[in-house]
């Protein structure tokens, strides 16, 4: 959105150009055929749901019976739902740890294919693959080379004597939160190396010559050059992680269902289950609601915090 | 003072200083900091170790997918010996529907990847034209959509296809995925749309073309390679959503790939046969694998999305 925001006053898209009325009414016509389509569309399924996600959480739906208003009473029940609060913390305990598996490695791989070398760019081509894979197909690829006694990694463990290698990963309860983490970095870590690529690449080499005139050696360039130049790329990468992270749902749905126990329960799965298995849409709306104010504040949070907004002529940029 | 350059161009520390800045050059377009061939190697061996991590999993599946059920069991996980077959693939073209299944997603992904590039490239024009101040607010309310996470509006999105009757109808189901995938299609058109230069529209109305004209024959056919990168993306967002399918649809004549894939797998008579789900799995990505071949650039920039510009 915020990159939207700048191109909004970079391009001075929305001014509109002064005319005549004949002109002016012309090309209002032409904007009401040419967009009215697409906002038609966007308001029935995007905007109106996100109102209506609100409004939902004031009422109690249970898809069979009619709509009724609930007042507070589901609101109040969040509060004081310790299953929720459970939610809560698991929701930002693997936004957290996704956030550090995720971009130091991103921006170190980024860094890494944003070379020239002529196998680094094979390299790059490879490290995409898992973006083009469906999250059902991954997850299930995953569940196997992950089973216990039979599945690649146990194969492994078994027959060179590592035997930590041959655990339940999605099955036990310490673990399963840490391999879902794990499967997810995997899945999106290639994403967040293209965002550092790109922003590696449109640094400018005379930053470094002047760094080597400098005398600065490997480590302090990278301090004092690559570091605050990527700084754009950074706050990118960690709001998308982040958002990205607090409302994440298909891999735990596939693997583990919020289970073993609660332990990989987070906010979303929290959602479903209360909405979609135990039919309570108008509660499940007050968690769709607190996890959709959850990803829109820290989005909010980060590009007032670091100035992501006023990143006109900023060096990032792809092409 | 004036003549000190020209001394300092012929002694040897200036030479150095030459060097030292070739070389920081290259390292800069290498990618590394690094001066030293150690730091090189260092990255070749972390970069490999990567590239392991990431063909890993997937070679294991390709490989079980050759396996039967029986040799999953005895056979060697990673080496290709002790005998492949394709079993397996027999099993799942008669054992899973996949008919109905491929069909389904091959209609949603056509389905939504004609909405979306159409739609958004017709208000794309209409933004960059900025005629109205309709056009600015409606620019606005779309970019809103970028913020909002599709988890979050599931239930409203349930609520709503229920009380219109298009719940459980591939088209009701393809209306969905397209909207969600609207704003950030208007925004990669928007960003390709505003590079064409005024004179070009200008010198079309001077000619005397409308609007309709000046969209046919000038947006469209300078717009083809953002086309082709907004197709890639909504074409990804419909064949891999799993959400909105699981969400949005219930009968096994309107289940997509994703969602058949999951429901193949967790049912009781052939999900215990790892190397038919390997096989049913390797099979639903292979078609993404050969256009990703063919077509890396746009897929670069359909899979980044807003996030490069």
């Amino acid at each position: 959105m915020a990159a939207g925001t700048e191109l909004l006053r970079e391009t001075q898209i929305g001014r509109p150009r002064s005319g005549n009325v004949t002109a002016r009414r012309r090309n209002f016509l032409a904007d009401l055929l040419g967009i009215s389509p697409t906002l038609a569309l966007y308001g029935a399924f995007v905007v109106i749901p996100t109102g209506l996600a609100l409004v939902l959480s004031f009422t109690n739906w249970d898809v069979i019976g009619p709509l009724t208003w609930a007042g507070f009473s589901n609101w109040s029940r969040f509060f004081s739902d310790p299953v929720a609060h459970h939610s809560l913390l698991v929701t930002f305990e693997l936004a957290g740890l996704s956030w550090l598996a995720q971009t130091p490695l991103a921006m170190a791989l980024g860094i890494f294919i944003a070379g020239r070398q002529r196998y680094r760019a094979v390299y790059a081509a490879i490290y995409l693959v898992p973006l083009l894979l469906s999250t059902a197909g991954l997850s299930l690829m995953w569940e196997d080379v992950l089973f216990p006694q039979f599945g690649g990694l146990a194969w492994l463990g078994i027959h060179f004597h590592m035997a930590f290698l041959n655990q339940n990963w999605i099955g036990s309860p310490s673990l399963a939160l840490f391999t879902i983490i794990v499967i997810i970095a995997w899945q999106f870590i290639p994403f967040h190396t293209l965002i550092f690529q790109a922003g590696r690449r449109a640094i400018p080499a005379a930053l470094y010559d002047a760094a080597t005139v400098d005398g600065a050696n490997v480590r302090q360039a990278f301090w004092h050059v690559t570091l605050p130049q990527l700084r754009y790329s950074i706050v990118t990468s960690s709001t998308l992680v982040l958002v990205g992270s607090l409302t994440y749902f298909d891999i735990i749905y596939i693997l583990t269902l919020g289970g073993p126990g609660d332990t990989t329960r987070v906010l979303a799965m929290d959602m479903y289950n209360v909405g979609f298995v135990e039919t309570e849409f108008g509660y499940a709306s007050v968690i769709a609601t607190v996890l959709g104010v959850l990803g829109i504040l820290v989005a909010i949070a980060l590009v007032r915090l670091t100035g992501f907004a006023s990143m006109e002529g900023g060096q990032e940029g792809i092409s | 003072m004036t003549t000190v350059p020209k001394q300092v161009a012929d002694t040897p520390a200036s030479r150095t200083t030459g060097r030292q800045r070739r070389r920081a050059r290259s390292e800069a377009l290498s990618g590394i900091k690094g001066g030293s061939k150690g730091f090189h190697v260092i990255s070749f061996i972390l970069g490999t170790i990567w590239l392991v991590i990431v063909l890993g999993p997937i070679y294991y599946m390709v490989l079980a997918s050759f396996r039967s059920g029986n040799q999953y069991f005895t056979a060697n996980a990673w080496l290709p010996t002790g005998g492949l077959t394709l079993s397996s693939y027999s099993a799942m073209f008669h054992g899973s529907g996949i008919g109905t299944v491929l069909r389904n997603s091959a209609e949603l992904t056509a389905g939504t990847i004609a909405l979306v590039t159409v739609l958004s490239l017709g208000a794309a024009y209409r933004i960059v034209r900025r005629g109205s101040r309709y056009a600015a607010v409606s620019f606005r309310l779309i970019l809103f959509g970028i913020a909002v996470p599709i988890q979050a509006i599931v239930i409203p999105l349930f609520f709503i296809t229920t009380k219109i009757h298009i719940y459980d109808k591939l088209y009701g189901l393809t209306l969905v995925i397209a909207a969600s995938l609207v704003p950030v299609a208007v925004l990669l058109m928007v960003n390709y749309v505003r590079l064409i230069p005024r004179e070009l529209y200008d010198a079309m109305a001077v000619d005397g073309a409308g609007q309709w004209t000046i969209f046919t024959r000038l947006v469209f056919p300078m717009a083809r390679p953002v086309l082709a990168v907004v197709s890639i993306y909504a074409g990804l967002g419909a064949w891999n959503n799993f959400l909105l399918p699981l969400i949005l649809t219930q009968s096994n004549n309107d289940m997509v790939l994703p969602l058949g894939l999951y429901r193949f797998a967790t049912n009781s008579e052939y999900g215990i046969n790892v190397p038919v789900v390997m096989a049913f799995v390797f099979f639903t990505m292979l078609p993404i694998l050969l256009l990703y071949m063919v077509l890396r650039r746009q897929f670069v920039k359909g899979i980044g999305g807003f996030a490069l510009r």
